[in-house]
């Protein structure tokens, strides 16, 4: 039915994707396909990694970790931003096209009224991406 | 198991880098919370200090505006009096660091690491810069320092006690129009060239240097850490990075107070809008309004793109003063006003022994704890923006470039306005207040209505431009150097400088609390000199 599923990850929050991590992988199993591990970074040091290099290397390995635990194929891609509060949904939806992903699987937050100022990425991914997408809450 | 490394997103991988090895992991003594439906990410206790110490300031400074604005006033004035010889001095030293810097085989080095490729194109680049550093003062000053310097040196040596009482620069030139109009704008000239950008480029290389080559987090207390080492994530880091939100918030706030005015001046001017307390709180709310949208945006489709914009229309404006002015006389007037500067620069920044005390001390030494309290949000601004650039590279478009435009909009600008004193017998200009002096020399050229209105457009988004890469700043040493702290942090600030900037402008107070911010314009002149001493032991240990 699928043939790639893309999946998100904050790297510095990954104890709340729980759920969608697993999720993304029992899909995968069921369907036999590959996940791509998508990261945002920015090119100044933050809480995950000191640089861009090291940010695409932690990603493969927590990718690698992923499928070491579930048994599923693996990819990463990290991308980077000039400013990844602000431009997170478009290089979601660029990551999207350029993977060939079509499921996204990803976590997002319960809607609360500050959605209606600025929506959510799943939501805003929802609508825009050609691809399947499954919010997990 | 993976189709590559995994790096297919980035531009580039970085090469060889030389990390500062530090247990401090960034992020680590941020507050993640949630406030109702907004989440924070807050740096314990730079954010919450800052917020609040910058709330008592200005409820002080509205209960007790009549004794607290002569302290700041006369603070302002002793530091730069007392110790005009020290911000003369440091400044020289920030300039010759930065020529030695370009010549140096430490030019070769790249911000970023040895393969990091630029996040921006010269254009979004430069105009981010040049955006961000001075371009509301060109618009208000362009027109009005030539003229003063011109004016004071024209007046000559006037001594009383054997006390210079005159303002003019240097020796003057009493009675010599020519050479009067050399020194007028080689004086303006030095105070918005090589000095102003070296003090910015300081700054902004030490950042950048400490951020992407070493590793550590993008807040002003990382330039210290080869001097206090891991002390520099304590109270003494706090104590670095709320000064430096307190002088950027103020600097800022107090600017678009004063901006206000001004452009509320001008619209009375053009279009008869009535100068009241009610257009200059709606020309606020406007700025902050578009300089909210900008940071909503983000960097590149907010910052950058107005940015851009605005160098677009200073460009015009620019043309135009040169085409329909006095255009043989600029065109070779840049040429002469280079050669000026270069002349009497020496004297110009001598720090010892200054006979132009008036010039010295409340001209240069003014200007010189102005760009310094500015250098921490310019600084850093540029900083997060020159990722991917040699050193070498970095200086040459932080410091020449920009000083030759200044050079080239001084000698448009002011040259147009002498030329209308000298050659045409225009005094309109000479006699109007700071705020339309810029208004008159354009009144006197042909389409007035057109570049007037394009005038008051750029004052205004020069200040956006400056609110929103302000905001990101303050947003970032207050994240403890996290770029990706939720967006309603950054709305926050900018929201902030505006209701600061409005309750000063109501309440009184703007003049005050603009005296103390250009104080901080001292303690930072220790910071530079120290950032100059980390930038040579840090580019020391790169690869090149």
């Amino acid at each position: 039915m699928f043939e790639r599923i893309m999946i998100p990850v904050d790297l510095a929050h990954v104890s709340q994707l729980g759920k969608a991590l697993e999720a993304a992988a029992d899909l995968a199993i069921h369907y036999r396909i590959p996940v791509t591990y998508v990261g945002v970074t920015a090119a100044v040091p933050g809480a995950v990694a000191h640089n861009p290099a090291e940010y695409a290397q932690r990603l493969d390995a927590f990718a690698r970790s992923e499928a070491a635990a579930h048994g599923h194929e693996v990819t990463s891609r990290a991308y980077l931003s000039h400013d990844p509060t602000t431009d997170l949904d478009a290089t979601l939806l660029r990551a999207v096209d350029e993977t060939g992903a079509d499921l996204v699987v990803m976590a997002s937050h319960i809607p609360n009224i500050a959605d209606h100022l600025w929506p959510s990425n799943g939501g805003t991914i929802a609508t825009h991406s050609q691809a399947s997408v499954f919010i997990v809450r | 198991m993976t189709d590559d490394p995994g790096t297919q997103g980035i531009p580039a991988p970085e090469g060889e880098a030389n990390l500062i090895d530090t247990d401090y992991q960034i992020g680590q003594d941020n507050i993640s919370a949630q406030i109702g439906p907004f989440g924070l990410d807050i740096h314990n206790p730079v954010f919450l200090i800052s917020g609040i110490t910058i709330v008592a300031f200005v409820f002080l400074t509205l209960a007790f505006q009549q004794s607290v604005e002569p302290v700041f006033n006369a603070l302002r004035n002793w530091l730069t009096g007392t110790f005009d010889w020290f911000f003369l001095l440091a400044g020289n030293i920030f300039v010759l660091l930065c020529l030695v810097l370009i010549v140096s085989p430490w030019g070769a080095v790249r911000i970023g690491g040895k393969e990091a490729t630029p996040d921006y194109s010269y254009s979004g680049w430069f105009a981010m810069l040049f955006a961000a550093g001075m371009g509301i003062g060109l618009m208000f000053y362009g027109v009005a320092e030539p003229i003063s310097h011109f004016g004071t040196a024209m007046g000559g040596v006037s001594v009383e006690d054997g006390v210079r009482t005159d303002w003019a620069p240097l020796g003057g030139a009493a009675g010599n129009a020519e050479e009067a109009r050399r020194l007028g704008m080689a004086a303006t000239i030095f105070h918005w060239g090589l000095h102003p950008w070296a003090i910015y480029a300081i700054v902004a290389l030490a950042l950048a240097l400490f951020s992407y080559n070493k590793g550590l987090p993008l807040t002003i207390r990382s330039i210290f850490y080869p001097i206090f080492g891991e002390r520099v994530w304590g109270w003494t880091g706090h104590v670095i990075d709320v000064l430096a939100v307190f002088a950027t918030l103020f600097g800022l706030a107090t600017s678009l107070g004063f901006g206000a005015e001004q452009a509320n001046a001008g619209l009375e001017y053009l279009f008869g809008l009535p100068v009241s307390d009610g257009s200059k709180v709606i020309l606020i709310l406007a700025i902050t309004a578009v300089a909210l949208g900008s940071v909503v945006a983000g960097l590149d489709a907010g910052v950058k793109r107005l940015s851009e914009i605005n160098m677009v229309l200073a460009a015009l404006l620019l043309l135009f003063v040169i085409v329909v002015g006095p255009t043989l006389a600029i065109v070779t007037g840049f040429g002469a006003n280079l050669a000026a500067y270069a002349e009497h620069l020496p004297a110009l920044s001598n720090p010892f022994g200054r006979e132009d005390a008036n010039f010295a001390q409340g001209w240069t030494s003014f200007y010189w704890a102005w760009w310094i309290s500015w250098s921490p949000f310019v600084g850093m601004f540029i900083a997060r923006v020159s990722r991917g650039r040699t050193v070498r590279e970095f200086i040459v478009c932080v410091l020449l470039i920009p000083s030759l435009v200044s050079v080239l909009w001084m000698t448009a600008f002011g040259g147009t306005a002498i030329s209308q004193i000298v050659n045409d017998g225009l005094t309109t200009v000479q006699d109007a207040p700071l705020e339309l002096k810029l208004f008159e020399m354009l009144g006197a050229l042909p389409l007035t209505s057109i570049t007037s209105f394009l005038g008051i457009v750029l004052v205004i988004v020069f200040f956006v431009t400056s609110s929103d890469s302000g905001s990101l700043v303050i947003d970032t040493i207050t994240a403890g150097g996290k770029v990706d702290a939720p967006l309603p942090q950054r709305v926050f600030w900018c929201v902030f400088e505006g209701l600061v900037a409005i309750a000063l402008l109501l309440g009184g107070g703007l003049g005050a609390l603009q005296a103390m911010a250009v104080s901080t314009g001292f303690p930072f002149t220790i910071v530079l000199l120290l950032a100059c001493w980390a930038i040579v032991k840090g580019l020391a240990s790169e690869p090149r």
